[in-house]
């Protein structure tokens, strides 16, 4: 699949997004974390910064954007319609939660309803994580993608990055980091394990092949012609190709910078060194290598409309 | 009504002429134009309904060419109109057709993406999704003779490889013709359903080469001379 920015920037930058959101909220009705005005501003909007760029930056690859607000209808059948109609209903519950928790901190008090909220606009910000992994993992036209690995990995993926930013914050406001970073260490090993899983399991070849695609299934099948002589449509959505070596080199990003640059800094952190200096490479880390993990996500990702233009399986 | 093509890969003959035919037609019909990118450049691209592929299937001497003449299958199960989030896809309940509202649509590519058989092909000029419309805009008009209620692919194909009708009807000419030819569906793992057949190349006796004579020395020299001497 071609790679398009505008996508990794949205899945990257609104995962985080959501992440940070749903770790905030959590550590304000689990108790673990010390907030103040400071933490609550600076996460709260940091948060639905990163969200709204996404959202925003995901509407860019439309073809005729004029159209996007008819994109919430089909809630019923399609993952894309759901993720947006999730994203819409997130923003004023956690509005009201980040407000709550503003008006609780002015009060010196802990309120039940304030969490009810956070726990309703964490389980929306879930489910939106959960519609952006499922609009690829319902495909069924892309083996790389028609998984439980793919929303596992989106979910695992954006509290991960959003636990190394909500170290950041805290950090950066003078707050103690040391059970946020132990958190973000028990995610970050986590989501690295489950992207080594989806890694490993990638490489077995299934689905369709060239034979089941043309039908003649008891003999080589081999392109002769495409028919066209400069690119098309397909070509240039489905036929993308980037050279082994880069991927090879691609993947190991996504394990050094994504998972253990992090995990190293985050430990430090964990030891004891209370820097906000490391809090800000360890975020600088990991969204290098995540971003070099969604950009693999989709270079890898062989559609079936491969097999009608020459190559053998997907 | 189940409503689709029957394409029959024993007599395609790779002309390309439904694709230009369709082209013709339908660029000006419900979802026209069908824009062309660069038309007298160097690297002519734009958008067509049909798409014609020719492969090699087995090992020569047993091989065998075989022009693939695709377009939209009109599946059963339609997944590009389900991931569709705007409701601009559609299959029609009547007669299967899945068709695109090109005032809906507003191109982000998802359903092209869901369809294994790459029917659909993004207009970049009007922003939108377009596909074969199986020619709904002639099949039903009722201003036209009966025979030209076809679409434009089946009435243009010179060779009768292409044929239209209703395969939920038993005895009409597409569910014979895949009854009597064993005609088949593509990618029939992925569980969409495709509504459109394809017949396979009819089994031919086999053209004997035992009785080919061996070479004979002057033909072996000939040979050998043609190889060595540089022209």
């Amino acid at each position: 699949m071609h790679p398009a920015f505008s996508v990794i920037f949205f899945t990257v930058a609104s995962g985080a997004g959501y992440g940070l959101f749903i770790l905030m909220a959590l550590g304000y009705i689990l108790g673990f974390v010390e907030f103040d005005k400071g933490v609550t501003l600076v996460g709260g909007l940091l948060s639905l910064a990163l969200i709204s760029a996404g959202l925003l930056s995901s509407t860019l690859h439309l073809a005729n954007p004029k159209n996007a607000w008819r994109a919430f209808f089909r809630f019923r059948t399609s993952w894309l319609a759901r993720e947006g109609v999730f994203a819409v209903l997130f923003y004023p519950v956690a509005l009201l939660f980040l407000l709550g928790l503003w008006v609780n901190l002015e009060a010196g008090v802990y309120n039940g309803f304030v969490a009810f909220i956070g726990v309703a606009a964490s389980l929306l910000a879930l489910a939106t994580l959960f519609s952006t992994g499922m609009i690829y993992g319902c495909l069924k036209t892309i083996r790389q993608w028609n998984t439980a690995l793919t929303p596992t990995n989106y979910l695992l993926l954006g509290l991960a990055t959003g636990g190394v930013l909500f170290v950041l914050v805290l950090a950066w406001n003078g707050k103690p980091t040391l059970v946020m970073a132990s958190l973000s260490l028990a995610l970050l090993t986590i989501a690295a394990i489950s992207k080594a899983i989806y890694y490993f399991w990638v490489r077995t070849v299934i689905g369709p092949t060239i034979n089941t695609a043309t039908g003649f299934t008891r003999a080589q099948v081999r392109l002769l012609d495409t028919g066209h002589t400069a690119g098309t449509f397909l070509t240039d959505e489905f036929a993308y190709f980037a050279p082994a070596k880069l991927l090879l080199a691609l993947r190991i990003t996504v394990f050094v910078a994504g998972f253990f640059i992090p995990l190293m800094l985050l430990g430090f952190m964990v030891l004891g060194a209370q820097a906000s200096g490391l809090a800000f490479l360890a975020m600088l880390s990991s969204f290098i290598g995540i971003g070099a993990e969604r950009w693999l996500f989709f270079a890898e990702a062989r559609h079936v409309i491969r097999l009608y233009h020459g190559a053998q399986h997907t | 009504m189940k409503l689709g093509l029957v394409i029959d890969l024993d007599v395609c003959v790779g002309c390309h002429g439904c694709a230009v035919s369709c082209k013709q037609w339908n660029t000006s019909g419900t979802t026209g134009p069908l824009t062309d990118y660069r038309p007298y450049g160097e690297d002519p691209s734009g958008v067509w309904f049909n798409r014609i592929r020719s492969y090699e299937v087995g090992d020569y001497p047993h091989n065998k060419t075989i022009n693939f003449p695709m377009s939209c299958m009109h599946c059963e199960q339609a997944d590009c109109v389900d991931v569709c989030p705007t409701g601009a896809s559609y299959k029609r309940a009547e007669d299967g057709v899945v068709l695109v509202d090109q005032d809906k649509c507003m191109g982000c590519n998802y359903c092209s993406w869901a369809c294994p058989y790459g029917a659909r092909e993004l207009d970049r000029s009007s922003g939108t999704m377009k596909k074969c419309t199986l020619c709904i805009d002639r099949i039903y008009d009722e201003r036209l003779d009966e025979y030209d209620r076809q679409p434009s692919c089946v009435i243009t194909c010179p060779a009768h490889a292409r044929h239209f009708g209703d395969f939920d009807d038993p005895e009409s000419k597409v569910s014979k013709l895949v009854r009597e030819r064993g005609g088949y569906a593509l990618m029939p793992e992925l569980g969409y359903n495709p509504t459109n057949r394809y017949l396979p190349p009819r089994i031919t006796r086999p053209i004997p080469t035992e009785d080919v004579s061996k070479k004979s020395l002057i033909s072996s020299v000939k040979e050998w001379v043609n190889k060595a001497v540089a022209r």
